[in-house]
């Protein structure tokens, strides 16, 4: 008969087993090998060709073109904001007439390439120079920013008009309902109760949106306004440097990633109180 | 047999002719546009502007599977355990969903002609080398699809309770075969919305790949304004031919809907 006496002394635990070398691990090194690769090969050619001369040249052209392309952005988003108001709330109307003539509208904007619009404002309008001096517009359709901002604007409208209406439609009936219950006039139950609701529902929509648009103000370089855009096709068309278009992506990017994280932030910010 | 594949060729392309809804015997600038500019032949513009439909419709299609298969791999690494995996995917994305198209089809526009001009000197052949504008527009638009669509799928994936696969396992089915037969079928239900929407920013976004001089729709029809000064009538043409593009594919999106939720029907 035996029985312990004495306790065994800790043990170190057992190694673990080596990672076994999957096929998902060897792609992600490769792709990660990839990606690398070729950030180390942009680095070495913007470090290769670095040319201090271009950079004053073209450096501050950049940077005007990036102000044209965000206050392009910015004017035609607001005023799209603007516009969009009576389209949405004549796309719920229950005369079929006004329905539909902004169903139309949405279609037709929503269903055709920008570029195809901005070509018809532009070139198009512009054809009819001879009846748009006798009416005094002549001034505005013959600036080719003014032609890109008024596009943008009924482009934005069309779109944020259909934000706006699936955010108010998304709000309960029963919300309504209380509001009525409470005996709120019309206007007040809207601004007061339906609206904050539909808007946060509209936020990251409306983000997608914003972003949309600095993706798609690219296009005015070709009806020859000098946005980003169309001061790297300058600069590219000057130089032959490859350089051009990735300053211009880089500079993209990064307005882009700044507006997500921006969005991403106020959302959370907005929608604390209905965290659990 | 040379002689008899000619045959089916010619007849096919004769049926074909018939058939063509812009420019056939029956076709709509034949039947209501045959004095005006829009004729069809040596002095009317419609069969070059039906030549840019068919361009535009093809390149679009010619995209569409790239980037499915594409954006199904970059969602697949996305989920995957692996850390520089899912990294990867991630900068993929986030590039391809943050550069304006327009300036992703030049990146890969010159970047392509530079890569393959210096190959083909490291090789020995001395000449100019073109890129074609069509592949280029339909890698660089493929790239963007993907970016998209790998988005779209993901959220498709997580919409998939896990009981599936472990059901699929309990079968005794092997990966690839659950994935073939119990998740992707689902996949396909729930991502189909979202995709529609893609196909329809793919079918706006070949407009621009006529800025690289490929002659769709709107290349043919700038054209055609440039030369008869009929501006607004070509664009407005255009800019007619996208919406009855965008009409049909949202046809034929809903008989896909229809025919993917066959089996929710009956109940």
């Amino acid at each position: 008969m035996s029985f312990v006496t004495t306790l065994i002394p800790a043990q170190a635990p057992p190694a673990a087993p080596p990672k076994p070398f999957t096929l998902g691990r060897f792609f992600g090194n490769a792709f990660l090998g990839v990606w690398l690769a070729l950030a180390v090969g942009i680095f070495m050619m913007i470090a290769g060709g670095w040319d201090p001369e271009k950079f004053a040249k073209y450096g501050p052209n950049y940077l005007s073109g990036l102000g044209v392309t965000l206050l392009l952005v910015a004017l035609s988003v607001a005023l799209g904001a603007l516009l969009s108001l009576p389209l949405a709330f004549a796309r719920m109307s229950k005369n079929p007439v006004l329905s539909w003539i902004a169903y139309g509208y949405v279609y037709f904007f929503r269903g055709t390439p920008l570029l195809t619009q901005l070509f018809l404002v532009y070139y198009g309008l512009g054809s009819f120079s001879a009846e748009l001096k006798a009416w005094g517009l002549w001034w505005f359709f013959r600036d080719a920013w003014n032609c890109a901002l008024l596009t943008f604007t009924l482009n934005t409208a069309a779109y944020q008009a259909e934000i706006l209406r699936g955010a108010i439609e998304s709000v309960p009936r029963g919300q309504h309902e209380g509001a009525d219950a409470l005996g709120l006039p019309k206007k007040v139950a809207f601004f007061k109760v339906i609206l904050p609701q539909a808007l946060i529902v509209a936020l990251r929509p409306y983000g997608n949106e914003i972003i949309l648009m600095i993706k798609g103000s690219a296009i005015v370089a070709i009806v020859t306004v000098l946005d980003l855009m169309g001061q790297t096709r300058l600069a590219f068309s000057r130089t032959f440097d490859y350089q051009a278009y990735l300053w211009a992506a880089l500079m993209y990017l990064l307005m882009v990633e700044l507006l997500r994280n921006l969005w991403a932030w106020l959302e959370t910010r907005l929608t604390r109180h209905l965290k659990r | 047999m040379s002689g008899f594949f000619t045959a089916i060729v010619e007849a096919v392309s004769a049926f074909l002719g018939i058939i063509d809804p812009l420019c056939g015997p029956i076709g709509i600038f034949n039947l209501f546009a045959g004095n005006t500019l829009l004729a069809c032949g040596a002095d009317g513009w419609g069969d070059e502007i039906a030549f840019g439909f068919l361009v535009t419709a093809s390149l679009a299609i010619a995209t569409l599977p790239v980037g499915l298969v594409m954006g199904f791999f970059i969602a697949l690494a996305k989920q995957s355990e692996e850390k520089s995996l899912r990294l990867s995917a991630n900068i993929y994305t986030t590039l391809f969903r943050g550069l304006p198209e327009l300036l992703t089809l030049f990146i890969i526009y010159y970047g392509l002609q530079i890569v393959v001009q210096n190959f083909m000197t490291a090789i020995g052949y001395e000449g100019k080398v073109e890129i074609n504008a069509f592949f280029a527009g339909m890698i660089a638009l493929g790239m963007v699809f993907s970016a998209y669509c790998s988005e779209v799928l993901l959220s498709a994936f997580k919409a998939i309770p896990r009981g599936q696969y472990e059901a699929g396992y309990a079968l005794g089915l092997h990966h690839g075969r659950t994935m073939q037969l119990i998740v992707l079928p689902q996949l396909i239900r729930v991502a189909l919305p979202g995709l529609g929407n893609l196909w329809m920013a793919l079918l706006k976004d070949t407009a621009l790949v006529s800025v690289i001089g490929l002659p769709d729709i709107l290349r043919q029809t700038s054209v055609a304004a440039r030369v008869t000064k009929e501006a607004f009538e070509f664009y407005a043409i255009a800019c007619v031919l996208f919406l009855i593009l965008a009409f049909l594919s949202s046809l034929v999106f809903s008989s896909i809907e229809g025919w993917a939720k066959r089996s929710e029907a009956a109940r």
